[in-house]
């Protein structure tokens, strides 16, 4: 680390180790004028492909293709791939679509909300050279309502785009027209699904669809679609601009360019950071991130959210791509990267993760709606000290159950959480079971909080406070928590903090 | 917008109208920004350059620049230096850094990056 | 063709088939829950998966098209891997269902039930869930009861409403706490729900279910102060034989007389006699409004689904409906009149039982204007060829054993045209017989089958010829297709003098009170189809008196007690009126 002072933000490691190609306006330009957008190259990219008659749609697609530009939603499939086929499977249907997924659901993401705030022309342009790409001239941007700010500032950037002619009918007299709408989402995550999402756009109720028939051949409205990631858009207008060969220079053979993390959790810079792809989770942690706050050790991270896998210390030299952290059970993610530390119980953060699929299951196929409750009653027995050994073996098998036989994305990554940190916190799990002990001291049940005698001096202010009455002890006398009426609320700790004679185990 | 001879004219009159400022102020204004407080704070800083006669000076709203821990964040922009970065800032601490770095051309160091752990 | 393998047995498959189609052709079976052909086809309950030999992944055969790219592919169908995963499927419904199987109405007829046997589900609490725990059942409609207690989630159900062109339930909420229900929660009789039934047909378990108002029939028939009465429709005889082993499209007409007179009713009528009468009434009515500029089309107005679904989806065209009261209710008006006061009885002594395919009669006997005789409801109580099923099974009569028995008279005949008004058509075809004989001066010769009006297509057209007049005809089953038809009506496409609409798909053949066909068999055979030939059949046996003016019990209803068709007193007695519905859609 540098110990050079310094007053600017460009030099630090935590910015100087990044690559920031989707983020490079935020930041920079407002948002909320065009002309700014325009001043940094803005409509450059849309305004060569339109008018230099050499930029052929099959020729915008290679370039794309070219890039090795994949899917930063977390798929991982080829965008360039995914527009050739959506131009091809039905070469003479009579309408395309161009989809955008702004609904960004993982807990802890937040990299589209920020390039939809910070830079939202990037993404109207880019929409705009993949519906000339694939032959649509209509897009549908379908972003969560949660989102107040970034729908204020979209509407804005289409109003303004509008206004210039960079938008509707004859866009720099190419005659090329494309318009661009904004679908609100409705409180889902199962809508951040492909499917699902154009289900929900045509006024349905959001659930997904079998596939195939894939978007492409047929999506929303029953045409040919292509749906894309806010990130995946954001890169397309510089990889037009600055050549295909320009973006292979970053990343690894396979994953190339850059990524967009929201570092959360347990780390010292939470924020939003681009790095290259091949970097080392050592460095996003610590130099980047600023490592673990409080002196406290490193743990895990998760990426993917609610859909990936942990990646626990042995691995935390990984270099950071996609096939890589699949390697290993995890995934890339839309991007929310969340740093846990030793206080970390690792059943707990499966139970957390487990909660969240269960409640945003759509319902619609077995495995998920029900697979998915039953899974996460299996891991409360085993927070709750009520665990047995044959319950790990159960679970394993359910996970895999509903893996392979979820309808949609949603249930067949629900199990990943819980596969990944049993596997690689076996310990942990085994510890719950047969010890009935949560190392982390997080697993409520299997706590106890306890008096220590030679450090209490009788003061009863802990009595006083506990509000089930659990405590007993004389004035100058050594007290005594009554555990079969503790309720394990902590309020005893904050009252002892002179003495610290109360502690958790 | 006709053809790219028409978005080069914006292009440039855009970076003309950048430039004609000496000094430009961002202020974070991401949700992680105004969560973090930074309505008021570009209230004060165009409140305090309009008082100030400081003709020179641009306040512009911007984007998320990734550092949300330090939110709000007030960065200052001379043509062909480093931006000098101000966090975790507030009204007081705003209208402190308008009279002595903004006025008065003196950095109050103690409220940049370089007062944190990330130098 | 595409090349692909089932569990290595090599089979050319066609393009566009899915998995399932093509496994069905090479005599494999894949067993489904939530897939009903062309109504259902979502791949959401996940039995019918197979396994991908090779990456060992799992698709959903129902709904997985074969292309080019699946050339070479080869599908295990039941595999250790698959029947594992389909136990799984059913372990987890288990855990939310309520077991309750010895009480419950689809006992030994339940899919969900045939599928643990056939799966080999040997420990039913392997999860533990809510088992339908604190759910409540809606029994607020009059012809049926949701408990989704029972529920599977299947979306059958929904879909069928949705194909009805009704649409009236849907999924609420989402995950594990997904219900089945009326938007906004509401209750079934709050919604504009035509009791159509079809939802029940198409229901796997019993969660959906007809009210069962047996009940009130057998404490009817044992009480010796009322004089029960009792009363068929057509189509009950096409499909009660299922229910006994019969196979599909066995008319069971004779056991059927039999075995209600076994039960102890004190007079078995046939509504077809109420069939002839509504001829007599609608042709006459008809041909009125022809000659007299009245309101064109005229629409048939004997089944009540369709009634319903007219006074709430297009109360516009309620002046073309005829005023003529359905076959059920015209039966039971003329049995608390005309002969009651020939067997000089108390009407209030009479309780009149109709058996019918149909759940919407149970609220149509409590409409309103539908009281010939003045003060007592034309039926008391209507009951399903199910629950008559049951009723035959509980009291231990040997059907198949019976001996072929009548009817009573003077309201126990037909004519061959009654007894096809069970089919799509049927009603058409019958009108014609009678208004084309009238309009082509009463020739004796009059043509008999008008076989361009049958068959199971959505929409059928046809022109005939009736003395000076060109009649242009069209009939629709299921409200779907009678949406299309009426909108066709009313853009002014199509230019029609007389519409038959039944509201299920195939006439009252496929009515939702007829004997359940699980949808192992629903998917593979044409129901409304089979179940219609028998009532064809039967027409042909009537020999000559298949028109239903040459009834003679007919002719002597009028000789004697109504004059003649559209009299007074055949107003009073036979006609009703309609009006708009305002409830929630």
């Amino acid at each position: 680390m540098s110990c050079i002072q310094t007053k600017s933000l460009r030099n630090t490691v935590f910015y100087k180790k990044q690559e920031r190609v989707a983020l490079r306006n935020c930041g920079y330009i407002d948002p909320e004028k065009i002309e700014q957008y325009i001043g940094v190259d803005g409509y450059q990219a849309l305004g060569m492909v339109l008018t230099d008659g050499s930029f052929t749609p099959e020729k915008v697609i290679e370039i794309v293709k070219a890039s090795g530009l994949r899917g930063r939603g977390g798929g991982g499939f080829s965008t360039g791939m995914k527009w050739h086929l959506a131009r091809t499977i039905i070469p003479d249907a009579d309408q395309k679509y161009v989809c955008c997924n702004a609904d960004e659901g993982d807990p802890g993401a937040f990299m589209d909300r920020s390039v939809l705030e910070g830079d939202p022309h990037a993404l109207i342009e880019a929409m705009t050279i993949a519906g000339y790409a694939i032959g649509a001239n209509q897009g549908y941007i379908y972003l969560r309502a949660e989102y107040p700010l970034a729908v204020k500032r979209l509407e804005i950037a289409i109003g303004q785009a509008k206004e210039y002619g960079l938008l509707g009918k004859n866009i720099f007299e190419s005659g090329f027209d494309f318009d661009l709408e904004i679908r609100l989402g409705a409180g889902a995550f199962v809508c951040g699904e492909e499917t699902a999402l154009m289900v929900s756009i045509e006024g349905n109720r959001g659930e997904p669809n079998p596939r195939p028939p894939f978007p492409a051949e047929k999506g929303l409205f029953g045409k040919p679609t292509i749906l894309n990631n806010v990130e995946t858009y954001a890169n397309i207008p510089r990889i037009i601009l600055k050549g295909s060969d320009w973006f292979t220079t970053m990343g690894t053979e396979k994953s190339k360019g850059t990524k967009v993390f929201a570092l959360g959790g347990k780390i010292n810079n939470t924020g939003l950071v681009e790095i290259p792809m091949g970097m080392t989770l050592r460095e996003v942690v610590y130099d980047v991130g600023g490592g673990i706050p409080n002196g406290k050790k490193f743990k895990a991270a998760q990426t993917g959210g609610p859909s990936g896998g942990c990646i626990s210390d042995k691995n935390i030299d990984i270099e950071i791509d996609y096939d890589n952290l699949i390697s290993i059970g995890s995934m890339m993610g839309s991007g929310g990267l969340i740093v846990m530390d030793e206080d970390n119980c690792m059943v707990d953060m499966a139970k957390f993760f487990l909660e969240f699929t269960v409640e945003e299951s759509c319902g619609k196929c077995t495995p998920c709606r029900i697979g998915t409750k039953r899974l996460f009653e299996m891991l409360e027995k085993i927070t709750s000290g009520k665990g047995e050994m044959e319950d790990l073996d159960e679970i394993e098998q359910l996970c895999r159950y509903i893996k392979k036989n979820s309808l949609c994305g949603l249930g067949q990554t629900a199990p990943n959480p819980v596969l990944s940190m049993m596997s690689n916190f076996r310990e942990e799990w085994v510890s719950h079971i047969k010890d009935k002990k949560c190392a982390a001291k997080v697993c409520v049940d299997l706590l106890e909080y306890k008096i220590l005698a030679d450090k209490c001096v009788g003061c009863s202010l802990c009595k006083k406070a506990c509000p089930v009455d659990a405590i007993s002890g004389e004035i100058k006398q050594k007290h005594v928590i009554d555990q079969s009426k503790c309720i394990k609320c902590g309020v005893c700790v904050n009252t002892c903090k002179k003495f610290g004679a109360i502690i958790k185990e | 917008m006709k053809n790219l001879a028409d978005l080069q004219a914006i292009k440039e009159k855009s970076q003309n109208e950048m430039k004609a400022h000496s000094t430009r102020v961002l202020v974070g204004m991401a949700t992680c920004g105004i969560a973090a407080g930074a309505k008021p704070i570009i209230e004060a800083l165009e409140e305090g350059v309009k008082m100030n006669n400081l003709a020179d000076v641009e306040v512009s709203r911007v984007g998320c620049i990734g550092l949300c821990q330090y939110e709000p964040l007030v960065e200052v922009v001379k043509e062909g230096e480093d931006p000098v970065t101000y966090v975790n800032m507030d009204v007081d601490k705003v209208n402190k850094v308008i009279e002595k770095h903004l006025k008065g051309g003196e950095i109050v160091e103690e409220y940049t990056v370089s007062g944190t752990a990330l130098t | 063709m595409i090349n692909i393998k089932f569990n290595g047995a090599e089979y050319a498959a066609e393009p566009g088939m899915t998995i399932l189609e093509a496994a069905r052709a090479n005599n494999v079976d894949i067993p489904t829950l939530c897939w009903l052909k062309h109504i259902n086809e979502i791949g959401a309950c996940r039995i019918c998966v197979v396994e991908l030999a090779g990456p060992g992944s799992l698709i959903a055969s129902c709904v997985y098209k074969l292309t080019k790219f699946d050339e070479g592919k080869n599908f295990l169908t039941h595999s250790p891997l698959v029947l594992d995963s389909r136990k799984k499927t059913l372990q987890l419904l288990l855990s939310e269902h309520n077991r309750k199987c010895l009480s419950c109405v689809r006992s030994n007829n339940c899919e969900l039930q045939t599928l643990c046997k056939e799966l080999g589900v040997d420990d039913e609490t392997l999860y533990k869930g809510s088992n339908g725990l604190g759910v409540d059942i809606d029994d607020s409609a009059l012809h049926m009861y949701r408990d989704n207690s029972k529920c599977i989630n299947c979306r059958r159900c929904v879909a069928a409403c949705d194909k009805q062109a009704v649409g009236v339930i849907g999924a609420n909420y989402r995950g594990i706490k997904t219900d089945i229900n009326c938007a906004f929660d509401m209750d079934l009789s709050s919604t504009a729900c035509v009791s159509c039934g079809q939802c029940i047909n198409v229901c796997p378990t019993g969660a959906l279910s007809e009210k069962d108002n047996t009940d009130a029939v057998w404490a009817a028939l044992a009480d010796d102060d009322k004089v029960v009465v009792v009363q068929t429709a057509p189509a009950v005889r096409a499909s009660l034989g299922e229910a006994f082993g019969y196979a599909m499209g066995t008319p069971v007409e004779g056991k059927m007389a039999s075995a209600l007179r076994a039960l102890g009713f004190n007079y078995v009528f046939d509504t077809n006699f109420g069939a002839d009468l509504t001829i007599m009434e609608e042709s006459n009515e008809l041909i009125e409004r022809v000659t007299n500029n009245g309101v064109l089309p005229m629409i048939t107005s004997c089944s009540p689904g369709w009634i319903r679904y007219c006074e709430a989806y297009h109360p516009d065209m309620l002046p073309n409906l005829s005023s003529c009261k359905s076959p059920q209710q015209m039966q039971g008006a003329m049995i608390k009149t005309y002969w009651a006061e020939k067997m000089n009885i108390d009407p209030k002594k009479i309780v009149s039982v109709s058996v019918m395919p149909c759940t919407a009669k149970k609220f149509e006997l409590s409409r309103e204007n539908q009281s010939g005789q003045g003060t007592e409801q034309d039926i008391d109580i209507s009951i399903t060829t199910r629950e008559l099923s049951r009723m035959i099974e509980k009291a231990g009569i040997l059907f198949n054993k019976l001996p072929d028995g009548d009817f009573d008279s003077p309201l126990g005949a037909g004519t061959g045209a009654a007894v096809i008004f069970g089919a799509t058509g049927g009603v058409m075809e019958a009108a014609l017989r009678t208004a084309v004989w009238k309009l082509t001066g009463e020739d004796v010769n009059s043509p008999v089958e008008f076989k361009e009006v049958r068959g199971v297509e959505g929409v059928k057209t046809a022109t005939y010829k009736a003395g000076d007049l060109e009649v242009n005809v069209a009939v629709a089953s299921g409200l779907s297709n009678a949406k299309e038809l009426l909108e066709k009506v009313k853009s002014g496409e199509m230019n029609l003098h007389f519409i038959e609409i039944m509201a299920c798909p195939g006439g009252c053949v496929n009515g939702g009170g007829q004997i359940i066909v699980p949808s192992k068999i629903r998917n593979f055979t044409d129901i409304r189809a089979e179940r219609a030939k028998a009532l064809y059949s039967l027409d042909v046996s009537r020999g000559s008196l298949r028109k239903s003016h040459e009834s003679p019990d007919i002719k002597k209803a009028y000789s004697e007690y109504l004059e003649k068709p559209g009299s007074h007193k055949a107003h009073k007695i036979l006609h009703t009126k309609y009006s708009a519905t305002n409830l929630s859609k």
